[in-house]
């Protein structure tokens, strides 16, 4: 079985191989025989023999580079084949080969063993390979929207195809044999990967990551050939979109995970591994608004080339980071030496960039000036700006203690603490962005219209903001706040506040455009709204995304209020935490396949009557050897009582709880919800506007009914 | 002797009193609970890594038998009762278990770069967005064809009032 998988995988990369040079020839090729049939155009005298000669390498090219284009869709084949047979070895318990038996064993449930393909090295760079081949798969069925770019595009496609593939072929090889005498059970699944949304959060990460090669595939194609307008931004538009939203959700999922899983109570750590997913989400982020000016002003063009290679380049630093060890990650599952190899090929990538940047940035330039300063174009300026730097940031406390090691000559350690000093700041500028940016409009804006625009959401957050501190704390945790008491008090009030901003300016323009709506249709407020999104779906989709950041951004805004406790409960003991009292009904242990566990039984109560009974478990996996807690959460609107089973007290075998009351963590999961409904509904094509005729000309022709146009 | 307060108003008016109570509670506020013990634990164990290789923060680290992590806590909860100050805790830390210890950058020498920086970047690139707005604005207009004249003032809000008519949903 393991052959199968080592041919498909050398199959995969001679195919790629062949793409990307059979591709690069076909261009050349294409691009000479034009500029020579020009040439002759012009009024050079070219002969018939010559011309025919011309025409037939022309013919020439466009075969090669339709072989390039079908060897390139026949890579997809290839790696899919492998990745089949991986996961087939995984399920057959197949432990001669050394990557199923490092990660998988016998008793280790089905799920798990499909997601035995992205948890380890070389099974998660073999994935990556897939998706990869798979988007390019898609990209080359539909290179008739505009052949010549998307033979460009699928050439950068199988160059960094190819990378993936020779790390496969020779440095990560996920069909290796075990030497000597093969061991009747695997080393089994990293216990925190055995968990449900491991199922689906590295995919999600990976669309993310493996995605942006697209639009960098595209930028970089369009860059090389001089591409003419707007189109391949139009053309890359939902790709960009697609795989944002990937990446959100895959970032997200990993917030989840880790705060479902990893049992601190938390779930953000600003560990490097979660810092190399959010650097490409920044940019990304930056580029989907930045790209709206080139649409449609043909400005920044220049720096969107930029922010969609950076996004490319993030992305692949991410796995440099994780892969190579040289940043030290507490979740870096998989390192090895092949760092080096993603060293050299995020160089020769830059190396190639600046070639072409410097080469054709002179078809880079902006078409049109700025009018105003007070303008949507200035908003996004801003706009892109503080996402830049909150990239940078995150980039900077990423590589801190490595550049503190070379310039002191000891490391320190860039924790949580530096982050909400120095990123809490921006994002909270950017908030205000998010408020002010929509009312703008292109080129400029009166300071009236802006002055009308917000008087009324801007004296909503104030009332708000005054309404958090003025009201008892017994509420709930957002109330009674005393911005004085705490910085973290502080910033959570102005985030909350600005949030409720952001939600009036977004609330106050869909009710603009709706009661325009209503009042030429007739129709109600709501069904207004429902058409004007329909209408204009990427910009009424955004204003969803952005509420959603809003929820996000509240629910964030509640780590200011977290409680904890920690207490060893014997049977009848009593813990309070918050509202909540706890009282330890039975704890025990049990014994399944996979793993052994311990857990507690203790039941809730809220203002003297009993609401709920918990059981946090602790499991130890017989495969692995290794530990791992599965806190259970109790989640409501206000806060989420977050219970982890720490151990036994050795001395008397009593049970260690940790109680954690988590503040408005769920509304973090619900905009993350409100973000990709909002990100679907931009990604609608718009409903037709109808088409409105003059009264006096429809008696003039006694025309048909006019119907909406298509 | 004069006080940042005598700025804004004179002694004894009912303006100053009003003043002086109003910051002199905010003191109040601010310095509620920044004494009590059980306080500072909290915030000075938030500001410390356990050091046992989880990666965790001192009072975040949820391993039952961790080798380092309730040896530090009864230690920084010692400091806490001696009333050290915060200074003086973290001082006894770093020279126990190495400026790792810390979970974030302290203020002096090279460290304070790591503040700096972000910050400078963010005062550079709004530099720049000012100098490229004002590029911009001073861009000259692009040529017209012949015969053709820029559309300015009147004539122009005139065309912006049809456009906003003609588009407005």
């Amino acid at each position: 079985m393991a052959e199968i998988g080592s041919f498909a995988l050398l199959l995969a990369l001679a195919l790629s191989v062949y793409s990307f040079l059979a591709g690069i020839v076909a261009l050349l090729f294409q691009n000479r025989t034009s500029s020579q049939l020009a040439g002759g155009t012009a009024g050079r005298s070219a002969s018939g023999q010559q011309s025919s000669l011309i025409t037939t390498l022309r013919q020439g090219s466009e075969r090669i580079g339709e072989t390039a284009r079908r060897a390139g869709i026949a890579t997809f084949g290839a790696v899919l084949l492998a990745s089949v047979v991986l996961v087939i070895c995984a399920f057959r318990d197949d432990f001669s080969v050394a990557y199923i038996l490092h990660h998988s064993n016998r008793d280790l449930p089905a799920p798990y063993k499909f997601a035995v393909l992205w948890s380890g090295q070389e099974g998660s760079l073999l994935f990556w390979s897939l998706l990869l081949a798979a988007y390019g798969f898609v990209l080359r069925l539909r290179y008739k929207t505009d052949a010549r770019l998307f033979a460009y595009a699928s050439v950068v496609l199988s160059g960094v195809q190819i990378f993936f593939l020779l790390l496969l072929n020779f440095a990560a090889h996920p069909f290796a044999i075990v030497q000597g005498t093969i061991p009747a059970d695997g080393n089994g699944l990293n216990p925190l990967l055995q968990y449900p949304e491991m199922v689906i959060h590295p995919p999600m990460l990976y669309l993310g990551y493996v995605g942006f090669t697209i639009p960098f595939a595209f930028a970089l194609g369009a860059l090389i050939m001089k591409y003419p307008g707007e189109k391949w931004i139009h053309i890359t538009r939902r790709w960009t979109m697609v795989t944002w939203a990937f990446l959100t959700c895959g970032v997200f999922l990993g917030a989840h995970w880790a705060y479902s899983v990893l049992g601190w109570g938390g779930y953000w750590g600003w560990d490097p591994v979660e810092n190399a997913s959010l650097m490409p989400w920044l940019t990304g982020t930056a580029f989907l608004h930045s790209v709206m000016m080139q649409e449609k002003r043909g400005m920044l063009k220049m720096w969107n080339m930029w922010l969609v290679f950076a996004t490319f380049w993030l992305a692949i630093l991410g796995t440099f980071l994780t892969r190579s060890g040289i940043i030290s990650s507490v979740h870096a599952f998989a390192q090895s030496s092949i760092g080096d190899w993603f060293a050299w090929f995020l160089a020769i990538t830059l190396i190639v960039f600046l070639f072409f940047f410097f080469k054709n940035k002179s078809h880079l330039r902006s078409e049109h000036k700025l009018e105003s300063l007070v303008s949507r174009e200035s908003s996004f300026l801003f706009n892109n700006l503080l996402f830049v730097l909150l990239c940078f940031t995150v980039l900077w406390g990423t590589w801190f203690p490595k550049i503190s090691e070379l310039v002191q000559g000891n490391k320190v350690t860039v924790g949580a603490p530096f982050y909400n000093r120095v990123a809490i700041p921006v994002a909270l500028l950017l908030l205000i962005l998010t408020a002010v940016g929509p009312l703008l409009a292109w080129r400029k804006t009166s300071l009236e219209s802006l002055k009308r625009n917000f008087m009324w959401p801007t004296i909503g957050a104030i009332v708000v903001a005054i309404f958090l501190m003025i009201t008892p704390q017994s509420w709930g945790s957002a109330f009674g706040l005393k911005p004085w008491q705490d910085i973290a008090y502080f910033y959570s009030l102005m985030a909350i506040a600005l949030s409720v901003l952001v939600t009036l300016t977004v609330a106050s323009e869909f009710f603009r455009g709706g009661r325009v709506i209503s009042k030429h249709t007739g129709q109600g407020m709501f069904a207004s709204m429902v058409q004007l999104t329909h209408r204009n779906t990427r910009r009424y989709g955004g204003y969803i995304v952005h509420f959603g950041v809003v929820v996000v951004i509240i629910g964030f805004a509640g780590a200011a209020f977290n409680l904890d406790k920690e207490q060893e409960m014997g049977y009848g003991d009593k813990m309070t935490i918050g509202p909540y009292t706890l009282i330890c009904r039975s704890y025990t242990d049990d014994d399944a396949p996979n793993y052994a566990s311990e857990w507690a039984v203790l039941d809730v109560y809220k203002g003297g009557k009993q609401i709920d009974t918990m059981t946090p478990v602790r499991r130890f996996y017989k495969a692995s050897r290794q530990t791992s807690t599965m806190p259970d959460i109790r989640s409501s609107l206000n806060e989420d009582l977050y219970l982890v089973f720490e151990g036994l007290n050795q001395d008397n075998g009593h049970p260690i709880l940790k109680a954690h009351l988590n503040a408005l963590v769920m509304w973090i999961w619900m905009g993350v919800w409100i973000m990709l409904i909002g990100t679907v509904l931009a990604l609608i094509p718009n409903a037709p506007a109808p088409v409105r005729v003059p009264a006096s000309a429809r008696i003039a022709s006694h025309a048909e009914p006019v119907i909406t146009g298509d | 002797m004069s006080s940042p307060l005598n700025l804004f108003s004179k002694p004894g008016t009912r303006n100053g009193r009003f003043i002086q109570a109003a910051v002199l509670s905010a003191a109040v506020f601010v310095s509620l609970g920044a004494g009590d013990p059980a306080t500072r634990f909290n915030e000075i164990g938030h500001q410390m890594m356990c050091i046992c290789g989880c990666n965790q923060i001192l009072l975040e680290c949820n391993h039952v038998g961790c080798p380092a992590s309730d040896g530090m806590r009864n230690e920084l909860m010692a400091s806490v009762e001696r009333s050290d100050s915060d200074s003086l805790v973290e001082q006894g830390f770093v020279q126990k278990y190495g400026p790792t210890v810390l979970a974030a950058p302290t203020n002096k020498g090279f460290d304070r770069a790591a503040y700096v920086i972000p910050f400078a970047a963010l005062l550079f690139g709004f530099g720049l967005i000012v100098l490229v707005i004002r590029a911009w604005k001073n861009r000259p207009a692009p040529a017209l064809a012949d015969g053709l004249r820029p559309v300015r003032g009147a004539e122009l809000e005139q065309f912006r009032d049809q456009a906003r008519k003609e588009t407005d949903l």
